[in-house]
């Protein structure tokens, strides 16, 4: 077998100049300047090379763009290995790479699934050889996403597992959660869930009137806030940590808000797709609008954009999900779920910032601190950390171009969207993986 | 709906017949105009038509049918054109591809009107946007069943007279009917109310929202009403899924004499078939010539189908090809 090849060599120092440095973990606004060396963040500060960078040190000027930690994606689906027409590790490095994010995680409902120690190491290999975004892997809560047996998620989280989901299903069985929530303990670890119940989650889209005029079957929002009443329940119960992936819905948020308040271990994220669009995105049949959960009513959308702003929230996911158009060019209800978000993740989260809604560095905790802290993972601008790093233009105008993305797939039904915020240039370890044209 | 693409000044500005919702009144009234004059030529007089003469409409149906395929079959005929029947098999595990494969297909076929009926809602859109020809929606999935809605339309209107200011009641599987749809869509328009009446497990949500009220008492709900439509109940839906049992639901929603009596004493019934004789509808009452429409909107069914034939293909007829 081939030795995989390492990093390469360390890069030197660099200095990022004239930057608004941004760090949500400390709270820190202000202009001011950043020094890597090697892979690490050397110094940071606003006097920094107030007299002038030394020789030797390579400059990087800023022009009064935005310097933060690099995105923290925790939930992406690479699709690699087994649908790579539809999307590779590759592929989606550049994708995210492009998106300012310099870690995701991604699903473990690859083909083969990522239920044992083997997949994980695939992922890691896979990334290293990238040599571009930083890849890791969740590992499924039960063994084949049956929904049965418990993987061994000690020797998975040994191995790099970050956390435990069965993906796109929900853990169904009660006991079975109980037990998963229970064992991970041992481990520090936490457990993903795809909020829905299995049993009313049979429809296409969102119910309600739309559903109606359409004809398609609906998923009732109790289906989410049901799982997630039950599972709160059993966290009660074990204590496990437990993770809200892609909440939809003003109930559900409305649940776990009150659970925060009683002292449970719990967090959630979102995707931006549920507090930019809501149901009516899927108008005429838009298979680019299906996903899962669905969009939902406006009343629910908003309470998402709101749950975003007082904190509810911790994280901001992309849920990238690409499909290819043998998957969306169908009849609604045999269409994939599934929207591409690496590349829009940045702009579509500052929606809520450029509206007054939130403030930046709120806004980037849920898309770097937070979600790190969930995974126990480091992201910020601190002395010694990883030079991961993003540096954009907050105010930048655009218009999203599906065509234009790297990603394998063009999946997103935002063709045209009006956005504002551009990734200028993503830094992993020190090195440059992107740098806007 | 449909976009305009062709600048024809007619009455009918859509390419395809896609759905009710979204066509104008006075579009529908458009329509159901050529209607009725196809329903008052003899066909044993009149003999056929060389209208569409040398054009093609193939009938395209991915679900069974019987009905409706030959309504549009004889249809076509009577107009002169050229028909093929092409039923494909489908089932889940064929999924979409063979939908567009299918459409490919035939328009390297170039022909002139395709009617296509499929099990998922939204699959007749899908295909018209990948043809080049005019499609008509001969029913897909819960969604719509345009030509149904305006046959029921003429039938009510050479019965009553009128639309307008009518009470109609539409009753039974209301959450799985593309008929429901198009009726609702289609009689509101027209300024009739409509009442829906159904067991709460075969309502959809928020279906008020659509411009109806909604019954669960079918006694309640057929108050003085001047239309009573029956809809079909798959059987599959009635052994404990949607509804408990075939007697249950007949009991509570069957229609009979006894409860069609809550209705006004001249009440029209309708059915858009095949019934189920003793589980939606009784039997005799069925068969009342005096009472039931049924034979007559099986008759309406074919002139509206000449109708939406004659005016999708005008604009190829005059040369204006798409």
């Amino acid at each position: 077998m081939q030795k995989p090849p390492g990093r390469p060599a360390a890069p030197g120092r660099v200095a990022y100049l004239n930057a608004r440095l941004l760090d949500p973990a400390s709270g820190l606004d202000a202009p001011g300047a950043l020094l890597s060396e090697g892979g690490e963040i050397a110094d940071l500060g606003p006097g920094l090379f107030k007299d002038g960078v030394p020789e030797g040190v390579e400059t990087i000027d800023c022009r009064g763009a935005c310097l933060a930690p690099g995105l923290v994606d925790m939930r992406v689906q690479l699709r690699d290995p087994g649908e790579e027409h539809k999307e590779t590790i590759s592929s989606a490095s550049r994708a995210a790479a492009i998106g300012g994010v310099t870690s995701m995680v991604a699903l473990p409902n690859t083909d083969p699934i990522v239920d044992d120690v083997a997949g994980v190491e695939f992922v890691a290999r896979r990334a290293r050889e990238e040599k571009s975004v930083k890849v890791y892997t969740y590992g499924t809560v039960t063994r084949r996403l049956e929904g049965q047996e418990l993987t061994e998620m000690g020797l998975l989280t040994a191995y790099g597992a970050l956390g435990f989901t069965d993906g796109l299903k929900a853990v169904a069985n009660a006991q079975v959660m109980r037990r998963a929530l229970a064992y991970s303990r041992a481990f520090d670890t936490v457990i993903l869930q795809h909020p829905e119940e299995p049993s009313l989650a049979g429809g296409a889209m969102n119910s309600g009137a739309l559903a109606t005029r359409l004809g398609l079957s609906g998923i009732p929002v109790q289906a989410e806030v049901m799982m997630v009443e039950r599972d709160l329940r059993l966290v009660e119960m074990t204590g496990g940590r437990y993770h809200v992936s892609h909440v939809s819905t003003a109930a559900a948020l409305e649940a776990i808000r009150a659970a925060k308040k009683r002292g449970l271990p719990v967090t959630c994220d979102t995707a931006p797709h549920y507090f930019t669009l809501n149901e009516n995105a899927v108008g005429d049949y838009r298979t680019f609008a299906k996903v899962s959960p669905p969009l939902r009513s406006e009343a629910d959308r908003a309470a998402v954009a709101e749950a975003l702003a007082d904190g509810t929230i911790d994280a901001i996911a992309s849920d990238h999900a690409p499909q290819d158009q043998d998957a969306k060019r169908l009849p609604f209800a045999l269409a994939e779920p599934g929207i591409v978000g690496l590349e829009t993740l940045l702009a579509l989260s500052l929606a809520p910032v450029h509206a007054g809604r939130m403030g930046l560095l709120e806004l980037l905790a849920c898309l770097t601190s937070r979600p790190a802290g969930i995974l126990r993972g480091r992201s910020g601008l601190r002395k010694g950390w990883p030079a991961d790093l993003v540096v954009f233009d907050l105010e930048k105008p655009g218009r999203i171009d599906p065509d234009r993305f790297a990603s394998k797939s063009k999946n997103a039904p935002y063709e045209g969207h009006m956005i504002q915020g551009q990734v200028l240039r993503t830094v992993v370890d020190g090195r440059p993986i992107f740098v806007a044209a | 709906m449909t976009s305009s693409k062709t600048p024809v000044q007619s009455g009918y500005p859509h390419p395809h017949l896609l759905g009710i919702e979204g066509l104008s009144r006075s579009e529908i009234v458009f329509l159901l105009d050529e209607a009725a004059e196809y329903a008052d030529l003899d066909p044993h007089r009149h003999g056929r038509n060389a209208l569409l003469a040398g054009h093609t409409v193939i009938n395209l149906f991915f679900e069974n049918s019987t009905r409706t395929r030959t309504s549009f079959e004889l249809a076509a005929k009577r107009l002169g054109a050229d028909v093929i029947n092409m039923s494909v098999a489908w089932s889940s595990i064929k999924k979409g591809e063979t939908l567009i494969d299918t459409a490919m297909t035939l328009t390297a076929m170039h022909p002139d009107v395709l009617v296509v009926r499929h099990p998922d809602s939204g699959a007749v859109k899908l295909l018209s946007e990948k043809v080049e020809c005019a499609v008509i929606n001969g029913g897909d999935g819960a969604h719509e069943h345009p030509t149904q809605g305006l046959l029921d339309a003429l039938t009510i209107i050479r019965r009553l007279g009128r639309l307008e200011g009518l009470r109609i009641a539409i009753c039974g599987d209301i959450l799985h009917s593309r008929v429901a749809r198009s009726n609702i869509h289609l009689l509101t328009a027209m300024g009739a109310q409509v009442r829906v009446i159904a067991p709460p497990t075969l309502m959809p949500g928020r279906v008020e929202e659509l411009g109806v009220e909604a019954f669960t008492d079918m006694r309640e709900g057929l108050a003085d009403c001047d239309v009573v439509m029956m809809l079909r109940l798959q059987t599959e839906r009635m052994q404990g899924s949607y509804v408990p049992s075939i007697r249950e639901y007949f009991h509570f929603y069957g229609l009979d004499r006894e409860k069609l009596a809550h209705a006004k004493p001249d009440a029209l019934v309708m059915h858009p078939g095949p019934m189920n004789r003793g589980v939606e509808i009784d039997s005799e009452l069925a068969d009342d010539i005096d009472r039931s429409a049924i034979r007559e909107q099986v008759e309406m069914g074919v002139a509206v189908r000449m109708a939406c034939l004659d005016v999708l293909t005008r604009p190829l007829r005059s040369g204006r090809r798409r």
